[in-house]
């Protein structure tokens, strides 16, 4: 097996994929919708009317995914303990998106790749928690985008977590709060996207754990597969 | 020397402070309302804090079951927000609140990554203002502050000047404020942070690699108010700098 250096910014820059669509290159700024996939949310049940949360989420739920969590293909991940292994499509913004109405929201796709979305388990989700979720590599994106017009049906997609070869999870990106379009009209009444922006659809519901040693690919049919391993945080 | 970055005649500059205003780095000097500025420095991350000022968080303390001794409370705000000195930030029409925070923004100079507190300020390049605005209305309590709230448009000034680390003897011995319309309504001191710079780097830089041209914003006093479509919103630290924006509404851009 490939053993590469554990992912650490800035020693260890990302090659962000390029690809033969407009705008060629992913500008780095990355924004993952969270709760998306209904189960998650059905999952909870009446906890989302007590404290903390009083009420179901209105607007997407939304975090950024800063520079330093970006690892790519193939990168070693440190990890502190066994981490929830998400798995996410994530939508490549073609053309600034600014407002736009779910009934054009399409035609600013540029494609999709395949995003991971790594995270210490937490139950709750009132917080940031930026300290379980925004750790160095955590949000390892696919080496590939694939064009929009190559790809038939985005919201229904059959998605796949293998840890050391063996599936783990098997889920679709279909069943969202939000798919593709209306998540990308809601966020664009506050969040202007831009050309090279990834906007992840949101991992599905009951995301497996993996532990250092372990070996992780996440496959999204028409979309590719991403493959990573996860190391012990060094001391 | 205090730099800053500014558009002007069809180009991007870089320029210092100058008795008339400012100077282009290749000599023309202009008055301050002659360019377009932008953020001081190339924006890396943007990590914000909230509740980091004892006297913010005695305010809010019974309303949200929140103490000192609790981790600090940081999130993420993603450049769409950034606007610069003499910008504009938009107040979605029928909110009800929607308030300035004046903070101390750290600017990060050096890679951190585990860094001790007794070592921590050495990884820092300088400083500037951050008028931090939010929306309450659109508050969730879903990975709350919700970017809906925080990482909007437009919401993030940052300048006018970004102020080097040596001409900034002691970070947590500032005096902050905000005047709405020539009015003082905010008022404090660094000194009253709950995790300071120090603290913030060390606790940040436990879980992630702060690198060069990343933004701490450090979180803001009390004295939050209410701000409407035509104030004037000017948050300064003094030593620091004293940062302008203006409010609007919907109408310009087509709402």
């Amino acid at each position: 097996m490939l053993v590469s250096r554990p992912v650490h910014p800035p020693e260890h820059p990302v090659q962000l994929p390029a690809f033969d669509a407009w705008p060629h290159r992913l500008s780095g700024t990355v924004i993952a919708a969270l709760l998306n996939h209904r189960p998650q949310l059905a999952a909870l049940g009446d906890a989302v009317h007590a404290a903390p949360y009083k009420a179901p989420p209105r607007a997407p739920v939304l975090a950024v995914r800063p520079r330093h969590m970006l690892a790519g293909e193939g990168d070693a991940i440190e990890v502190p303990g066994a981490v929830e292994i998400g798995a996410a499509l994530g939508i490549v913004i073609g053309r600034t998106a600014c407002r736009v109405a779910a009934a054009d929201a399409m035609s600013h796709v540029a494609g999709y790749l395949v995003v991971g979305e790594l995270g210490l388990p937490l139950a709750s989700h009132y917080r940031p928690a930026l300290r379980q979720k925004a750790r160095d590599g955590f949000c390892p994106l696919g080496a590939r985008v694939i064009p929009a017009h190559q790809v038939a049906d985005a919201d229904a997609l059959a998605l796949r977590v293998l840890v050391d070869g063996q599936p783990l999870q098997a889920s679709t990106t279909g069943d969202r709060l939000r798919g593709i379009a209306q998540l990308i009209a809601d966020v664009s009444d506050f969040i202007t996207l831009q050309p090279g922006d990834v906007l992840t659809l949101g991992a599905s519901h009951g995301a497996p754990l993996a532990a250092a040693g372990q070996a992780v690919t996440i496959e999204i049919d028409g979309v590719g597969t991403l493959s990573f391993t996860l190391v012990e945080e060094a001391a | 020397m205090r730099t800053a970055r500014v558009a002007y005649a069809g180009a991007l500059h870089g320029a210092t402070p100058h008795p008339q205003g400012l100077q282009l780095d290749d000599g023309r000097v202009l008055a301050e309302d002659a360019v377009v500025w932008l953020p001081p420095f190339e924006v890396g991350t943007i990590i914000a804090l909230g509740l980091n000022y004892a006297d913010h968080l005695a305010e809010l303390a019974r309303e949200l079951t929140v103490s000192a001794r609790d981790e600090p409370l940081a999130f993420f705000k993603a450049p769409n927000s950034l606007v610069g000195h003499r910008g504009v930030t938009r107040r979605p029409a029928g909110v009800q609140f929607m308030h300035y925070e004046c903070e101390l923004a750290v600017v990060i100079g050096r890679t951190a990554r585990r860094v001790k507190r007794a070592d921590a300020l050495q990884h820092v390049a300088g400083y500037t203002v951050c008028n931090d605005y939010a929306v309450r209305d659109y508050l969730e309590n879903w990975y709350r502050p919700n970017l809906r709230v925080k990482s909007r448009d437009g919401a993030t000034a940052l300048g006018p000047w970004f102020v080097p680390a040596a001409e900034v003897s002691d970070p947590q011995a500032l005096t902050l404020r905000t005047l709405v319309n020539g009015r003082v309504t905010q008022q404090g001191r660094t000194a009253n942070m709950v995790n300071d710079v120090a603290a913030l780097i060390e606790y940040l830089s436990g879980f992630m690699t702060l690198q060069s041209g990343d933004v701490i914003l450090t979180g803001t006093p009390e004295g939050v108010v209410d701000v409407r479509v035509g104030d004037e919103v000017v948050t300064e630290i003094d030593g620091i700098g004293r940062l302008v924006n203006t409010i609007v509404g919907d109408e310009p851009y087509g709402r």
